[in-house]
């Protein structure tokens, strides 16, 4: 019962929250005129133009942009010894893992080859990775904001570098400060000065590492981020304190990849439609959780000979301050929002409740990443509104926008390149030893863990599935790689398609049109959902957690 | 060719060379053009060579072969579905390629004569056609009249006037004079006339693939693509666990989760949509006509002929103040004796009173000029006609002149159509002409209002006669004293307003109309200009037909989409069925995935590629008929499909591999 009204409560409140901020981000990222337009002058001033942009133009900004972001912070990681706010005296890193963590959070991945507290500078932890988080999050929505517009039939996207100034300074930065204020209160530190050093009761010296925590977390949690300031992410007392700052972390991982949905809704003018997206969203998302809560009340397979109570279901792994249901709770808000940050270790979850932050990464796009998440959904509306488009007797299109081969052919591709990224890097590591010689565990679990970090490059997740030994240059370069594709490929296609719709004429809506405000659409996209994301990874599901569980005793 | 009764599906007639025909189109070169049937083709292939290897080295031979032969009957299956959707064509193509073949015409060149074969004629020729004489090719009256025979092309045996000029002049080759003369002037190259098209198009030869067709094949191809990944990583997965997975049941799987069934049914399915436009006597002339009819957003509808019966006909008599009705009624009778118009015979039958002529009465006919006709008895002049003629004959009283405007007026914002009667120098009263409506028509429009389609009514009415009949046939609008301009004109402001037009027209002043809508209907009887600008021919020339016209575009649509959603959803039972039979080497715990108990690994997998290669057969009926098709809102029409194609694919496998896996094991297969 506790479960259920924690769950309620999260999920409820979290929808809640979403509704005023996706006005807001909706006012701010796309203001049509009046008080909110006051800010684009000087954006405009800021990034040097405010010209319109369509969305070949858009793009390639945005890309420079990026590239310029991941070149700098590469820099800052690569040569961070020799820079200040060092306190601690860190030193350098290997360069494959330079690559790998510039890509991973220039992807809005932060996968996390390596454990910040022992190797990451201040500086490189507070110039380098969390302004990405910044930034990488501000691409996201400014993408969507972009997306929405051309849908909604505007002449242009709009601008990229006014949207990321928009996104960065309008939406994160504020909604950072107050929830980062909460998080000091609650307990977590946030300060410039090195390691505290302690005596304990024994009279044994402890060296505590501690650092600028709050700003860190609060962005890595709001901009669907998740690297942690410490290597044990959310199960680290200092970066997760209390009850009260887990269950605030919670909500503030759900809270913007929601709003985004709202948001896209009020571009297009269409609040109907976004509930209905938002409702397919939620109902995956409370699918999950009922399947992890559930899955997670039964003892570890290692309790099954023992005699021991039982009844608190699976804590192994856990913090025990949240119990048995705050980690596969926090697995699964993390995974459906690509958000990396981990509040247990997913690795001593049950092999089913494990099965579920993979389905929500294979599906990436309820409620996804910020930005993102919504944007993947898009290509599932493309596929959905074909197929359904057909089924009521017309050539398909969505919201007047016809749908043709060639959107068919990049939206398409988008899903391909997302499952080829999983099950070939998967395949590519599990049949050699770059991957075998890595995993801790044989069988089916070892097999879990090379799917598993594949997966959660893919999407952008970033979260591990650890017990793998991924600190090895293959797995840097590959997953850098892979991080690398996974992020733009699924903004550069729905752009792709949405100048391709821009240069059609539109189409009329009446009774004979396809509806994408009822339920019925709603159901279709479901199972669009259903078919084009979760049956591609069955059989590497079957070989993965579904082995591992039928194979206990 | 038409008003032949639908031959069913699978008349033994068209089995036998279909099955001929499934065989030729495996060369690659047809193959390719659609990439889901030319994968499995290529693995089937591919598997074939590896059970050359299995005869050579031993291994489960009964198993490997029965697998490939089943993949090649998956392949051939799909052509048969093709074959026999042709195949209906095919035999109309060549009754009317023997017509071709056998036309000859009559030359005439500086008053010359001389019979050549119709291949010989160019555009600019002059033939002469007498009676018995076929029409040799396409094209214009330019001297004479006869009536023909078009029986040929329509079907209808009624012969029809073709004379020079006006909006009568087209003929056709194949047609058939059956009296009189003509001289025809040939109106286009060998081999580009209507019936060389009605061949191609009958015979689908000249089929170019649709843009919606083009777009599905593309998420085929890439769900192939996306399932090329999912089973072609197998391998390495098995690996890891340390075992292997045979190549044969690789391809089993890899076929079975590839949307087969619709790729298979796909081209049936649009030339069945083709073919049923054609039995309805309708010639598409392109396929993307047909799913443009199914987008159809505003139909604009003649008026005449298709909303109305077409002649007006007189309802009532209503006398003026003073006059009695009996001597309104007496005078309308017999001033119409001299009208032969359809208008003046309904006068002279709701009088009631014969059509005698009394003696020594002089008539005074109806001409077009003078828009009145009359009778003269003695000194009795006794008149009807036109409003305005009738009061332009003469000075008549001025408040009966009065009484009459308000009158008439009263007809026409009622919709009905006023004459005026005069006898002498009275005025005597007004005869309401109306227009009936069709009967059921109104139902018509209802159902396409539900559909989303807006109905307008073009009249050259007066808009207060034109407002009256669309309130009463219930359009959604109209549009009243139309020129060919204002249709244009109305057309451009729909589709700017993103709006899919279909209209339908026969004479020359619509052709720009015709070429601009998105859907144009040109009538047979129309002219050539009108036939070549319309991208449909309706050969009964019934403008009525759009309805059903839109009808046909959305079954297509519809049958494509329930077969693509039917074919997706089989895969999940398709799932069940093989991955436990596959892995259970590897993890004996996922037997626990076998939930439809199949009796071994090997029956599994052939039961489900057994039923991914019968189902095709099975659904060919379905793609050629079509899904069943009932006017409703888009929301319902997804929720029927939905729920029929989508939970249906999802169930159906499950049964169906269940009962092969019985049948495989118990006759001892596998």
């Amino acid at each position: 019962m506790e479960h259920v009204i924690i769950v309620a409560l999260i999920l409820g409140g979290t929808t809640l929250l979403s509704l005023p901020l996706g006005a807001w981000m909706k006012l701010a990222m796309d203001p049509s005129s009046g008080r909110m337009s006051r800010w684009t002058g000087l954006f405009a001033r800021i990034g040097g133009t405010a010209e319109e942009q369509g969305w070949k133009g858009y793009l390639v900004t945005m890309l420079t942009f990026n590239a310029i972001m991941f070149t700098v912070v590469f820099l800052i990681l690569a040569l961070q010894h020799y820079l200040p706010l060092n306190p601690d005296g860190m030193g350098a890193h290997d360069p494959t893992l330079v690559f790998n963590t510039a890509a991973s959070f220039t992807t809005n991945t932060n996968l996390q080859h390596y454990s910040g507290e022992a190797s990451m500078s201040y500086l490189s932890q507070l110039a380098g990775l969390m302004w990405l988080q910044f930034v990488s999050a501000a691409t996201g929505i400014a993408a969507l904001a972009a997306l929405a517009r051309g849908i909604a039939g505007r002449p242009s996207l709009g601008n990229f570098m006014v949207d990321v100034q928009r996104a960065s300074l309008l939406v994160l930065l504020p909604l950072a400060v107050v929830v980062a204020v909460l998080m000091v209160l609650g307990g977590m530190p946030m300060t410039l000065q090195g390691s505290a050093v302690a005596t304990t009761l024994e009279g044994v010296t402890q060296t505590i590492a501690r650092g600028p925590v709050a700003a860190f977390l609060t962005i890595k949690q709001l901009g669907t981020n998740g690297g942690g300031f410490f290597g044990p992410n959310a199960t680290h007392p200092l970066e997760n304190p209390t009850f009260w700052t887990n269950g605030l972390a919670m909500i503030a991982i759900m809270l913007i990849p929601m709003a985004c949905v709202w948001m896209f809704g009020g571009i297009l003018g269409r609040m109907k439609h976004a509930a209905v997206i938002f409702s397919v969203m939620t109902v995956f998302i409370l699918v999950k959780i009922t399947g992890s809560v559930v899955f997670e009340s039964a003892p570890t397979p290692a309790f099954a000979e023992l005699p021991v109570s039982t009844d608190a279901g699976n804590l192994e792994g856990k913090e025990l301050r949240f119990g048995a249901t705050g980690g596969p709770l926090w697995a699964v808000l993390t995974t459906s929002t690509s958000n990396g940050s981990v509040g247990a270790m997913h690795d001593s979850l049950n092999p089913l409740t494990g099965l579920m932050p993979m389905a929500g990464m294979w599906l990436n796009a309820t409620f996804g990443g910020v930005g993102v998440g919504m944007i993947n959904m898009f290509l599932y509306i493309v596929v959905a509104v074909f197929v359904a488009g057909m089924m009521v007797g017309r050539t398909p299109e969505y919201l007047g926008h016809r749908i043709e081969a060639k959107e068919v052919r990049l939206a398409i591709l988008a899903l391909f390149s997302h499952a080829f990224l999983i099950l070939g890097g998967t395949a590519l590591f599990a049949a050699t030893s770059l991957g075998q010689s890595t995993v801790q565990d044989p069988g089916a679990h070892g097999f879990s863990e090379i799917l598993y970090e594949f997966t959660s490059a893919a999407a952008n997740n970033g979260s591990g599935f650890e017990g793998l030994g991924d600190g090895t240059a293959a797995w840097n370069i590959a997953t850098g790689i892979v991080m690398l594709i996974g992020r733009f490929l699924p903004i550069i296609l729905p752009l792709a398609i949405i100048g391709s719709l821009m240069a059609k004429r539109r189409a009329a809506e009446s009774a004979g049109t396809l509806g994408v405000e009822d339920a019925t659409f709603g159901t279709m996209l479901g199972l669009t959902v259903v078919v084009f994301g979760a049956l591609t990874f069955l059989p590497a599901a079957a070989l993965g957690p579904l082995a591992e569980h039928f194979s206990l005793p | 060719m038409a008003h032949q009764q639908n031959k069913s599906v699978f008349s033994g007639g068209l089995i036998g060379p279909a099955i001929g025909e499934s065989f030729a189109k495996l060369d690659p070169r047809k193959l390719i053009r659609n990439p889901v049937m030319f994968t499995t083709a290529s693995v089937a292939l591919l598997a074939t060579v590896l059970l050359i290897g299995t005869v050579l080295s031993g291994g489960d031979l009964l198993f490997e072969a029965q697998i490939v032969f089943w993949l090649w009957v998956t392949v051939l299956f799909g052509n048969f579905a093709e074959a026999l959707a042709e195949g209906r064509g095919k035999a109309q193509a060549a009754s009317l390629r023997s017509t071709k073949a056998e036309l000859r015409g009559k030359r005439v060149k500086g008053g010359t004569q001389k019979v050549v074969a119709a291949s010989e004629l160019r555009a600019g020729d002059i033939v002469l056609v007498e009676t018995g004489d076929q029409i040799p090719a396409d094209g214009e009256v330019v001297e004479g009249v006869a009536s023909v025979n078009e029986a040929a092309i329509t079907g209808e045996s009624a012969p029809v006037i073709r004379e020079a000029g006006g909006d009568r002049s087209a003929v056709t080759a194949g047609t058939r004079v059956i009296s009189d003369w003509i001289k025809v002037k040939v109106t286009v190259e060998p081999g580009e006339g209507f019936l060389d098209r009605m061949i191609s198009l009958v015979e689908g030869a000249s089929r170019a693939k649709t843009p919606n067709e083009v777009a599905l094949t593309v998420l085929l191809t890439g769900l192939t693509l996306i399932f090329l990944v999912a089973v072609g990583t197998l391998p390495a997965f098995a690996a890891y666990a340390g075992g292997s997975i045979s190549v044969p049941i690789l391809v089993a799987l890899f076929v079975a989760l590839i949307p087969t069934t619709i790729s298979a049914l796909l081209s049936a399915i649009g030339i069945a949509g083709m073919d049923r436009l054609i039995r309805f006597n309708v010639l598409a002339k392109s396929g993307r006509a047909v799913e443009a009819a199914g987008d159809i957003d505003t139909l604009l509808l003649d008026k005449t002929g298709t909303i109305t019966l077409g002649d007006r006909q007189a309802t009532e008599f209503l006398p003026l103040n003073g006059v009695r009705e009996a001597e309104l009624v007496e005078a309308a009778h017999l001033s119409s004796l001299g009208d032969e118009t359809p208008e003046g015979r309904s006068i002279i039958e709701l009088a009631g009173k014969g059509d005698s002529t009394p003696a020594n009465a002089e008539i005074v006919p109806f001409t077009a000029q003078t828009r009145v006709s009359g009778i003269n008895i003695g000194d009795r002049k006794i008149r009807k006609g036109a409003v305005d003629a009738i009061l332009g004959l003469q000075e008549f009283d001025k408040t009966a002149g009065a009484q009459m405007r308000a009158l008439t007026e009263r007809i026409a914002r009622a919709g009905g159509t006023p004459l005026a009667v005069a006898d002498g120098s009275r005025l005597l009263g007004a005869i309401n002409l109306s227009d009936i409506v069709k009967s059921g028509i109104k139902e018509r429009f209802a159902e396409l209002r539900r559909m989303g389609i807006r109905t307008v009514m073009i009249t050259g009415d007066n808009p207060l006669t034109a407002a009256a009949i669309a309130a009463e046939a219930g359009v959604d609008d109209f549009l009243a004293e139309a020129t060919p301009e204002d249709k244009l004109d109305l057309i451009r402001k729909e589709q700017s307003g993103g709006k899919l037009v279909a209209m339908c027209g026969d004479g020359t002043n619509d052709a720009p109309a015709l070429a601009q809508a998105d859907v144009g209907v040109a009538m047979n009887t129309g002219t050539q200009a009108a036939r070549e600008a319309g991208n449909m021919v309706d050969l009964d020339n019934n403008p009525t037909k759009l309805i059903e016209v839109v009808g046909i575009g959305k079954q297509l649509l519809m049958t494509r989409g329930a077969l693509t959603t039917f074919s997706i959803s089989n895969d999940v039972a398709k799932y069940f069925a093989i991955l436990p039979a596959i892995f259970v080497t590897l993890y004996p715990g996922l037997a626990a995935l076998n939930v439809m108990g199949l009796n071994s690994p090997q029956s599994a997998i052939l039961s489900a590629i057994i039923f991914n290669a019968i189902i095709i057969p099975l659904l060919v009926p379905l793609a050629l008929k079509g899904v069943a098709y009932r006017p409703q809102s888009a929301s319902k029409q997804l929720i029927r499909n939905l729920g029929i194609y989508g939970i249906g694919g999802l169930i159906a496998p499950f049964v169906g591999i269940k009962l092969i896996d019985m049948a495989v094991s118990s006759i001892g297969l596998a």
